[in-house]
């Protein structure tokens, strides 16, 4: 059986930290964008104008299609190589916290679109009449009437979905970016405690995620009964 | 953009002296990605029909237990899961078992690790479809099955189970589409399937655009072949009178 | 007499001027460019490459081969005439360093890299330094000697090293029936030994000397076997910039000829380092006192 030694974990806490705040940058900064871009993509795929919606439709499926590890490889060691040669942008610039960003906004989009299409078609299709016969253009009628309704009912799926990419962020450690997980892996690796570090991240992942998974749940109650 | 492209990698033999190309190795990788996610899915049904049945059974220690289940597998990000069973396993094993595992073939050891950690990290998942397609079932038929004299584990084998896996049948697919993608994550221990393929080849060729687009087709081709499979599936069990139903 | 010292002054400095104009107002191409305009460069470095380029305890990257590299960056601050160059860290594993030098994520890369022909069609290595030789380390009680032992066992190395091409080569040239294990880092793979999932780990040895530093018991382990090749190490950068490779060779061959070197050498194997403040004990090798008297930048193979 293992002797348990956890008494690298107290000293390397600032470090373990410093790595909660970039998992936990990711995860906002991609819910986010993967929001924006998401509602797009669905609206687009909604549109009655054909080469937008094969384009979104084409999107989502290959964003769907492929893993998530394998997104954020070409954003680590293909895209900067390929923005940097057609925008010129100074090489060497430190992008890995940037194409992780845009790796995981990307790739979260599509599934995000595909929440943001449902919740738009649940939307009984009288609203969108009845927005129009008030004089309201295709435009106005999204916004000001389906849209905030269909957000309504997909908050729970959004947040549950936030939940899921707080989990995803841990891949980062294929880039060699120090989040959470990617903290506690070289702390384990260093001190020769990599079963404590693990089960510590573990403990930490599962705590967190739990609560948050509760509270969203509580919320969806609440809708229910409101 | 002065890159050298060069599709001809794929045919030259390898660096290490063996008679393969590199092709040959990105089919090994295929059929490891392949293996593993069929061997992975298969328990991953098993465990989540069982788990799922409990979570809705009127004991509350067995539904409390299939909760738990669920909780612990659906919180725990799936590259920590596997780290957990491939790294930390082993050290909590009896001396003995331990060290045997540790010293059989590093490729079994990276398979077995690799299989028991998406087959239950899905399990927890199917468990919840299963659950959910119980629960949309309309009352009448438990209480139905109960009238004619079947016991709680009969009115679940012949009335709710068959229709509930039926209705399951959509969701369940995207997870199955779902146990390919994640087995990517498996390269990170060291397991050579397609992902890790790729990225050896970029190490020994230095290619890193052909390598890395086969890779990504290789997927996408996997994608479509097991979604036009399960489309079939879904036509032959639809239940009519359901949406989808004929 | 003073009017004459005075107009020779003049016109020594004119002449300096003319000569050297040209010379500063020559256009900065490639990396050199880019240093210069964005006053900042990107090094790559190790994790876990003791006592070449690691993490301390404080997260702080430290070691033989970072120590040089940090010369060359003064170096380059002085040519450029730089008040202020930032530098920039960035992780890479053995698997993913090419690819990263390549993209021009990393301008220089000192750690634990083989200059060797194959890599040199991908990226350009600067002068040598050190040198070494790929061995084993193993359980002081594994009954493990050398290469021949191997076969049949489960052998263990890091993806994307020499080591690995070597060991799968032999693997099939003999046909040893070994399991071979690629771990992602050294780390990795001494945890892999360490944890009994392998017999034998398979590395450069000053490398292998590198891990016992951080083993809970380092008189567990030894270092056996015959080398199976002599390695130059050399700092990466990318192909095709003679001007910035310039720069990098003189302010290492400086550092070299000057003595310098080895007084970092004997700082990082003949003292004891960090993590655990063990001594290497890894004397001066003469392959690597005759780098240091002529540096150059050949592979060995």
């Amino acid at each position: 059986m293992h002797e348990f030694d956890w008494s690298s974990i107290p000293n390397a806490l600032p470090f373990l930290w410093d790595g909660m705040k970039i998992s936990l940058e990711i995860t906002l900064s991609a819910v986010v964008f993967g929001i924006v871009w998401g509602t797009l993509l669905a609206l687009m795929r909604l549109s009655s104008i054909t080469p937008l919606s094969w384009f979104a439709a084409g999107y989502v499926n290959l964003f769907r299609a492929v893993p998530l590890v394998m997104v954020l490889l070409w954003f680590f060691l293909i895209v900067p190589h390929l923005l940097e040669s057609l925008f010129g942008l100074p090489r060497g610039t430190d992008m890995r916290l940037t194409s992780a960003i845009a790796g995981f906004a990307l790739f979260e989009a599509a599934y995000y679109s595909e929440i943001i299409r449902a919740g738009i078609q649940s939307v009984p299709k009288g609203q969108m009449a009845a927005a129009s016969a008030l004089g309201m253009t295709y435009g106005q009628a999204m916004r000001l009437v389906v849209l905030p309704q269909a957000f309504r009912n997909m908050v729970p799926l959004l947040l549950t979905q936030g939940i899921i990419l707080f989990q995803d962020t841990s891949l980062v450690y294929v880039s060699a970016l120090a989040d959470f997980f990617g903290a506690a892996y070289k702390v384990g690796d260093r001190d020769g405690r990599l079963v404590e570090l693990l089960l510590f991240a573990g403990a930490v992942y599962f705590v967190l995620c739990f609560a948050a998974s509760r509270v969203v749940r509580h919320y969806q109650n609440k809708m229910k009964t409101a | 953009m002065a890159y050298n492209w060069n599709w001809g990698v794929f045919l030259q033999p390898t660096a290490t002296g063996d008679d393969s190309t590199y092709l040959d190795w990105m089919f090994h990788g295929l059929q490891m990605t392949i293996g593993l996610s069929l061997s992975a899915w298969l328990i991953a049904l098993l465990l989540g029909a069982v788990v799922g049945v409990l979570r809705t059974v009127p004991n509350r220690w067995l539904s409390g237990l299939a909760t738990a289940y669920v909780e612990v597998f659906r919180n725990i990000p799936l590259l920590v899961q596997l780290f957990l069973w491939y790294f930390v396993m082993p050290e909590l094993l009896p001396e003995d078992l331990g060290n045997a595992f540790k010293q059989s073939n590093p490729i079994v050891q990276q398979f077995l690790s690799s299989m028991v950690c998406l087959a239950l990290f899905t399990s927890a998942r199917v468990a919840e479809q299963v659950r959910s397609g119980i629960n949309s079932l309309p009352p009448g038929q438990k209480n139905a099955g109960l009238a004619l004299g079947f016991t709680l584990p009969q009115t679940y084998r012949h009335v709710m189970l068959p229709m509930a896996v039926r209705l399951i049948v959509p969701p369940l697919t995207s997870e199955f589409l779902n146990i390919f993608k994640n087995s990517a994550v498996c390269s990170t221990i060291g397991l050579l399937e397609l992902a890790a393929q790729g990225r050896q080849l970029v190490d020994y060729t230095a290619q890193p655009y052909e390598s890395f687009i086969a890779v990504t087709i290789a997927y996408l081709l996997l994608n479509v072949v097991v979604m036009s499979g399960m489309r079939w599936v879904e036509v032959h069990v639809r239940v009519p009178g359901y949406i989808g139903g004929k | 007499m003073l009017k004459h010292s005075l107009r020779g002054a003049l016109v020594a400095s004119l002449v300096a001027s003319l000569l050297s104009a040209p010379v500063a107002a020559q256009e900065l191409t490639g990396t050199l460019k880019k240093i210069k305009e964005t006053g900042a460069i990107s090094l790559g470095h190790r994790e876990s490459s003791i006592p070449f380029s690691y993490y301390d305890d404080k997260q702080q990257v430290i070691g033989y081969s970072h120590e040089l590299m940090l010369k060359v960056v003064d170096a380059l601050k002085a040519e450029l005439k730089l008040a202020k160059l930032d530098i920039r860290l960035l992780p890479v594993t053995s698997a993913n360093r090419i690819t990263l030098v390549q993209n021009g994520s990393v301008d220089l890369e000192c750690g634990s890299t083989t200059n060797n022909t194959e890599r040199q069609k991908q990226v350009s290595f600067s002068n040598t330094i050190f040198v070494i030789g790929t061995r084993l380390m193993t359980k002081t009680n594994s009954g493990i000697n050398d290469f021949p032992d191997l076969a049949g066992k489960n052998v263990v190395t890091t993806a994307g090293t020499t080591s690995e091409r070597l060991l799968r080569k032999m693997n099939e040239d003999k046909q040893m029936k070994m399991n071979i294990i690629s771990a992602k880092d050294h780390g990795e793979s001494f945890l892999t030994l360490e944890t009994g999932r392998a017999v034998a780990f398979m590395m450069d040895d000053a490398l292998l000397f590198g891990e016992m530093a951080k083993a809970k018991r380092a008189s567990d382990w030894v270092v056996v076997g015959t080398p199976q090749s002599y390695e130059a190490y050399g700092c990466m950068l990318r192909k095709d910039d003679p001007a910035f490779k310039k720069v990098v060779d003189n302010a290492l061959a400086k550092v070299m000829t000057s003595g310098e070197a080895e007084k970092i050498y004997a700082k990082w194997f003949l003292q004891p380092i960090p993590p655990k403040g063990l001594n290497l004990n890894f004397p001066l090798s003469t392959a690597v006192q005759t780098i240091y008297k002529s540096p150059n930048d050949k592979a060995f193979d």
